[in-house]
């Protein structure tokens, strides 16, 4: 008659404290590791967020000589923050200068739903006349080749040079009356386009108010 | 353990084993960031680059690592080379990093990279661990170069930026938006279906011939 | 208001998570051959993504504000947690919904949908009722998804399929129609 042959043994249970000794050396090795290459690269990737940005606000101010950000506090723009504030926290604009160090324009970014998604933009505002200086599309994620003509039509970019706020969609063709500031929409695109138009006009009518009596508080100084 | 060959680690993931077109793992950025070819050779090499480096540490240390905790161990090495890559990507090639975006920190649920760290490189020595991964990697590489080409030149008559068909050519815009990348993938799968079934019938009728030609000489 | 029910359809339709934005996509190929089953695993993520919606803002507001490059980590580490609690409170509350889900619910960790949306909350800068918004659109898109597919594959299975389009090749070419589909929502929320 055989007999089963004795249960292997169990194998030894691996104690809590291994368990966790484990993670803890494994955690804290990564957060070393990942903190080192953060302050690697950190440098690079501010200078060329700042760069990007600098780029930005020069094409649609028209080429500035130097430029300020201003932070909207309690409802009006200073160049300083309250102490001890994050920068990230208000809404800001750009202030240009000229080389006559007179003010150019203000640069203000805005976003809202376009076709797709979220169209980002930053646009020229020259608040004494009136007048956008220039407009560029920041981020979208419209339709390859309609849609994203918004981001690539010079043509249809360089409208926004100089029009007149609050502006007005049309169609190509017709005629908008004397002192409204048109824009023709994309053909197989109007929504994208249209969205460029509501994005800015609603940022003029959130910014608009604050941002013009910085400009006189400017030009009396 | 089945005792494999070097060379079979290696070469198996390139192709028979291919991740993406035979195992059907790491989707998301298959499908995801393949619209143009470069996006689809950045995407790959971030994923080649975690996936060796993290085989490479969990090989290592595969007899510290006890058993009741590996998959969070693996996860938290995975998530460690994943994060790394970001950055590093962020500080050298922005505009890339921009196109791919949340994908890049999504390789850190890619099934294929788990899969690996699980089934292989904790239970082999770091050498064959290092072919699995390299191997494994390329063939990701492979998958998503082919799906990228595809649906750059169809979707946008471009191959890397260059122009392929000339101006007057009207691209399939389908090809690079969503619906595109999952008919690309489902008929790339569909042509290996096709390929593996002409194997298949080509080895049967060979052996049926073999199997007549020895009814014939007995 | 206008603005959360925006974001939550547009995670819904307009950018349905899996089939515009290519996230969970290893439940819809390997899960959807049953409707019922579909269903299930929808609602099951709708919850995990309520709940990771809740933990990311929480881990942005308050600990990730100083340390942005151990996002990935800790949103992996602390889902991986949460797919086990809600593991083992759902085989307490009911072991017939544990035994139907089975190997389902491990596999909601590596859906690339619950981590996608922490790092997509946390890249748009959501808030606290947004985040909960944008996890009900993302989740019921989902299930929107499951179910459309695993009812086109039950439909499917008397059909004649050529031998070569069985399996993966048939799901993905389903899956790009109803892409295509739901591409027609597109600008279905633009005012103007």
């Amino acid at each position: 008659m055989t007999t089963a042959p004795p249960p292997p043994p169990a194998p030894p249970e691996t104690p809590a404290w291994r368990l966790i000794s484990t993670l803890a050396v494994a955690g804290t090795l990564s957060g070393l590791l990942l903190v080192f290459v953060f302050q690697a690269t950190a440098p690079a990737i501010a200078a060329y967020k700042a760069k990007m940005l600098r780029l930005a606000v020069h094409e649609v101010l028209g080429g500035p000589e130097r430029y300020d950000t201003l932070y909207l506090v309690d409802g009006e723009f200073t160049p300083d923050l309250p102490d001890g504030a994050i920068a990230k926290d208000f809404k800001r604009v750009f202030l240009g200068y000229g080389e006559d160090g007179r003010p150019v324009g203000f640069a203000i970014e805005a976003a809202a739903p376009g076709f797709q998604d979220t169209v980002k933009l930053i646009f020229g505002f020259d608040a004494a006349k009136k007048q956008i200086l220039g407009m560029k599309v920041l981020e979208s994620k419209e339709t390859p080749g309609l849609g994203d003509k918004i981001e690539l039509d010079r043509e249809w970019i360089d409208q926004f040079k100089g029009a007149r706020t609050p502006l007005v969609a049309r169609k190509p063709g017709t005629d908008t009356a004397e002192g409204e500031g048109g824009i023709d929409t994309i053909t197989g695109a109007t929504i994208s386009s249209k969205a460029v138009i509501r994005i800015i006009n609603g940022a003029l009518k959130d910014l608009g108010p604050a941002v013009e009596t910085y400009a006189a508080g400017e030009a009396k100084r | 353990m089945r005792q494999t060959t070097p060379g079979h680690d290696f070469l198996r993931g390139i192709w028979r084993e291919n991740p993406v077109l035979i195992h059907m793992l790491g989707l998301c950025p298959a499908l995801a960031v393949t619209n143009t070819v470069e996006n689809s050779l950045a995407m790959g090499v971030a994923t080649f680059f975690v996936l060796c480096g993290s085989s490479l540490l969990v090989s290592l240390c595969r007899k510290f690592i006890p058993n009741a905790v590996r998959i969070s161990t693996f996860i938290l090495i995975i998530a460690t080379f994943v994060t790394i890559a970001d950055m590093s990507l962020e500080a050298i090639v922005p505009t890339v990093h921009k196109a791919l975006g949340a994908f890049i920190a999504l390789i850190v649920v890619n099934c294929m990279i788990l899969g690996r760290q699980e089934a292989f490189a904790s239970k082999r020595p770091v050498g064959r661990a290092m072919l699995d991964a390299v191997g494994t990697g390329f063939g990701f590489i492979i998958a998503l170069f082919m799906m990228g080409a595809v649906r750059e030149v169809l979707g946008n008559g471009t191959f890397l930026g260059y122009s392929v068909f000339g101006e007057s050519y009207e691209p399939w815009v389908v090809m690079v938006l969503p619906p595109g990348g999952f008919l690309t993938l489902g008929f790339l799968l569909l042509a290996i279906h096709w390929l593996q079934r002409r194997r298949a019938q080509r080895r049967d009728a060979e052996t049926e011939g073999e199997l007549v030609a020895r009814e014939r000489a007995a | 208001m206008g603005n959360l029910i925006w974001i939550l359809l547009s995670a819904m339709v307009v950018n349905n998570f899996t089939l515009a934005l290519f996230l969970g996509l290893c439940p819809f190929m390997g899960v959807s051959a049953r409707v019922a089953t579909a269903l299930r695993m929808g609602l099951a993520n709708i919850f995990v993504l309520l709940i990771t919606s809740l933990c990311a803002w929480f881990l942005n507001t308050y600990v990730l504000a100083h340390a942005p490059y151990l996002r990935t980590i800790c949103f992996i580490v602390v889902i991986a947690s949460l797919v086990q609690i809600v593991e083992m409170t759902i085989k307490k509350v009911s072991p017939v919904l544990f035994r139907e889900l089975g190997i389902f619910l491990p596999l909601i960790t590596t859906n690339c949908a619950i981590l996608g949306l922490a790092i997509f909350q946390t890249n748009r800068g959501y808030g606290f009722l947004e985040g909960i918004f944008f996890a009900l659109g993302a989740g019921l898109g989902l299930t929107l998804a499951l179910v459309l597919m695993a009812s086109i594959r039950e439909s499917s299975e008397t059909a004649d399929v050529p031998a070569i389009a069985k399996g993966m090749a048939l799901v993905l070419i389903i899956a790009g129609s109803l892409s295509l589909a739901f591409m027609g929502f597109a600008g279905l929320l633009s005012s103007s």
